[in-house]
């Protein structure tokens, strides 16, 4: 265990030298050839142009002086390769110096994108004092006391049980935690959109689902579990996921575990639940589990690798009177965002923090579960 | 065909053809069965849209349980009154373990039928069995796991069961050699857990430079392979060092699982597994679950006639392995043979890349 000597005196939120490192790094990535072979590192690439970070910053609440709180520490996810730099990335636009705890599997697009910014950091002596990367198992609990020891904030992904034994360490008093537990997404679809839409549209609405869900196999908290229907009708259903199980089928690698692991599941809901009516089953890409009524614990119903569940939404009433605080993202098609997040401030409820149109489940920002990042992460001075 | 009936002819006499029709029928019935007197079983069957109709099922029709279930289902198919064993599989480290609930009828059939196929390869007389363990695993009946059920199962071939290893897995050198010079005129019978037998029988005895000389044993080994695979150490191997330490050993390994116990699969002369009469072999594909053709890797499927109070008569394994053949193997048993690749590959976890790319 080696003690790190880190300047962690706060910079200025948006920062020029931050956002000239951030625009250089992502012109460097950008010319990478291991990028192209990397969505998630070309779209990391993409967020961090200079362009992009102008925009950001004129999102961001003006008035009074903001400052970074000091020193961040970031707890990254096991399974999501380039997460931790997003993370990082959040704090050092809040203008703080930072411990990035990397993710403890190796990833080739991690080794890629460290040897770059290594690189860029060189040029930037100033930063490379205030930003250190670390790798360690998840099991030397004593490093993560000791950073969490120093850290005037900390974001925590990775799950109820991660957060639940790192927020037991001691932490200075004013230390703020952004933590990234364990949520649950759904999808919803208007049925008479798919109907109207061409099959162009409908070709890139199943990429786009199939983006959401396969590619990793449902892995991710904003992964739709749940396809809610509104204006539902069997042919919509059949056009919809026609679609997608011919993405799958182009695309898809099910794994043999996954296979066994997805019928498993398949068995278990049909045995466990009164709430689940029919399973539609033709192949093994595309399982899909009707819910007859949405339970109250639907939270519960997790797929994988292709495992859905259904439910015709006879009113927003339905959907509501199940949603917690467990519930992150809804990904939609045909449906107004707007209204539907006025109705979610409106009724008072206490999750869903985000509405994207089906395609962008992964895409991470700077307003995440919730929390708008750069602000939370920074300070505010006020004078009268 | 019956159960009874089966037990009337020898284990391996059934060819493909009235195999099938007498599993069939016997199988479609457990269906039945089970459908009719365990809520869950018959939800799941509800919820795969299938129907147990009346009459016989082809055996690749015939719906399968997942075996990961009996971990986190409680499968009955008869009054919990009736129970007389449950039985616990070790499982690996860390993880939930099965549950097998046992009714006095299903045990009294796992017994004659393991008695059928083991008499089948040793005769019907009782020999001195040598059981390669230690004598706790039978005394600890706070668990009463699959290993010990195994040891106690096995108990019936033999008279003067003797314990080759003490409570700390030590040989006890002196017993084991008063137990050949008492026998040194007959054959004599080993049982144990092939990995146990490896390390600490085999590996022990290499180590300690003793060596005992059988005339005329016969040792059936049951267990995991995964551990001696990762140590380069194949059934050939394995057959040759055992012989190396204790002499002139006939070695038959056996393949059961805690959900089917009772219809064993035993490795021939030939180094094939076979199905006996009260057990079949389906290979499945892991893209859709269809059928695999003989030569052809996919997820084992294992058929017994006899689970009776739990629903454990089709089971999905998640092994992996392919049918050599069926009916012909050199050794002269019917049925099909087969042979198992070892547990499936974990699941990688997926990131959020380079799926994009590959086509």
């Amino acid at each position: 265990m080696t003690r790190l000597s880190i300047s962690n005196a706060p910079l200025r939120v948006f920062d020029e030298s931050v956002v000239e490192f951030l625009g250089e790094l992502s012109a460097e990535l950008l010319k990478s050839p291991i990028v192209r072979r990397h969505p998630d590192l070309s779209a990391f690439a993409f967020y961090v142009r200079k362009a992009n970070l102008a925009r950001l910053q004129g999102t961001m609440n003006p008035g009074g002086g903001r400052l970074g709180r000091g020193l961040c520490f970031h707890i990254a996810p096991a399974n999501i390769p380039v997460n931790f730099a997003f993370s990082w990335v959040f704090s050092l636009l809040a203008g703080n110096a930072n411990v990035v705890r990397l993710p403890s599997r190796d990833f080739p697009q991690v080794d890629a994108l460290l040897e770059v910014v290594d690189g860029a950091l060189g040029r930037h002596p100033a930063l490379r004092e205030r930003n250190a990367f670390v790798k360690y198992p998840r099991t030397d609990v004593e490093t993560t006391a000791m950073y969490s020891a120093m850290a005037d904030c900390r974001m925590i992904w990775g799950g109820d049980r991660t957060i639940a034994a790192i927020r037991a360490m001691p932490t200075m008093p004013r230390c703020v935690d952004v933590c990234f537990a364990d949520r649950y997404s759904v999808a919803l679809i208007d049925g008479a959109a798919v109907l109207a839409a061409d099959d162009a549209r409908i070709a890139r609405l199943a990429e786009d689902f199939y983006n959401d869900t396969y590619l990793m196999d449902q892995n991710a908290c904003s992964s739709p579990q749940v396809i809610l229907w509104e204006s539902d009708s069997p042919s919509a259903r059949e056009r919809f996921w026609t679609a997608v199980e011919a993405v799958a089928k182009r695309k898809y690698v099910l794994q043999d575990a996954v296979a066994v692991d997805k019928y498993t599941m398949l068995c278990e809901e049909a045995a466990g639940s009164l709430a689940t009516g029919r399973v539609t089953r033709a192949g093994n890409l595309l399982y899909r589990v009707e819910l007859e009524a949405l339970p109250k614990d639907v939270f519960a119903h997790r797929g994988r690798g292709g495992l859905f569940f259904e439910h015709s939404l006879k009113s927003r009433e339905g959907l509501f009177e199940v949603v917690t605080e467990k519930f992150q993202t809804v990904t939609q098609f045909g449906i107004d965002a707007l209204a539907l997040r006025d109705e979610i401030v409106s009724h008072g409820l206490r999750g869903i923090d985000r509405i994207v149109p089906i395609g962008q489940a992964m895409d991470i920002g700077a307003v995440w579960d919730g929390y708008n990042l750069v602000e939370t992460l920074s300070r505010t001075v006020s004078a009268s | 065909m019956t159960l009874d009936d089966l037990f009337m002819i020898d284990p391996y006499s059934l060819n493909e053809a009235d195999k099938e029709s007498a599993l069939s029928g016997i199988l479609s019935d457990r269906t039945r069965r089970h459908y009719a007197n365990c809520p869950e079983y018959r939800a799941i069957l509800d919820g795969l849209g299938y129907r147990p109709d009346a009459g016989a099922v082809a055996l690749e029709r015939l719906p399968f349980m997942p075996v990961r279930l009996f971990k986190a289902l409680e499968l009955r198919s008869v009054p919990k009154e009736s129970v007389v064993k449950t039985l616990t599989s070790s499982g690996t480290s860390g993880q939930a373990v099965s549950r097998i609930f046992l009714d006095a009828e299903n045990v009294r059939n796992q017994t004659k039928t393991l008695n059928a196929i083991i008499s089948s390869f040793i005769g019907k007389g009782r020999l001195p069995l040598l059981l390669l363990d230690t004598e706790m695993i039978k005394k600890d009946r706070s668990m009463y796991s699959a290993r010990g059920a195994g040891i106690i199962g096995f108990s019936i071939f033999g008279r003067d069961s003797t314990f080759a290893l003490d409570a700390d897995m030590k040989m006890d050198v002196d017993k084991v050699a008063a137990f050949f010079d008492r026998h040194s005129e007959e054959p004599i019978l080993m049982f144990g857990y092939t990995y146990m037998i490896w390390q600490f029988v085999v590996r022990a005895l290499e180590e300690s430079g003793r060596r005992f000389n059988a005339k005329n044993a016969i040792l059936f080994h049951i267990g995991g392979w995964k551990k001696l695979k990762d140590q380069q150490v194949d059934a050939l191997e394995f057959n040759r060092r055992v012989q190396g330490v204790l002499g002139n050993v006939k070695v038959y390994n056996y393949y059961g699982m805690a959900e089917q116990l009772g219809s064993v699969f035993v490795e021939c002369e030939h180094g094939h597994m076979h199905c006996s009469n009260y057990s079949d072999v389906i290979i499945r594909r892991p893209c859709d679950f269809s059928a695999a053709g003989i030569g052809e890797r996919g997820l084992i499927e294992l058929l017994s006639v006899l689970p009776t109070s739990y629903p454990g008569h089709v089971l999905l394994t998640e092994d992996e392995g392919e049918i050599l053949g069926v009916d012909d193997c050199p050794c002269g048993r019917k049925g099909r043979y087969f042979k198992i690749h070892g547990r499936i590959k974990a699941a990688e976890v997926r990131g959020c890349s380079d799926t994009f790319e590959h086509k």
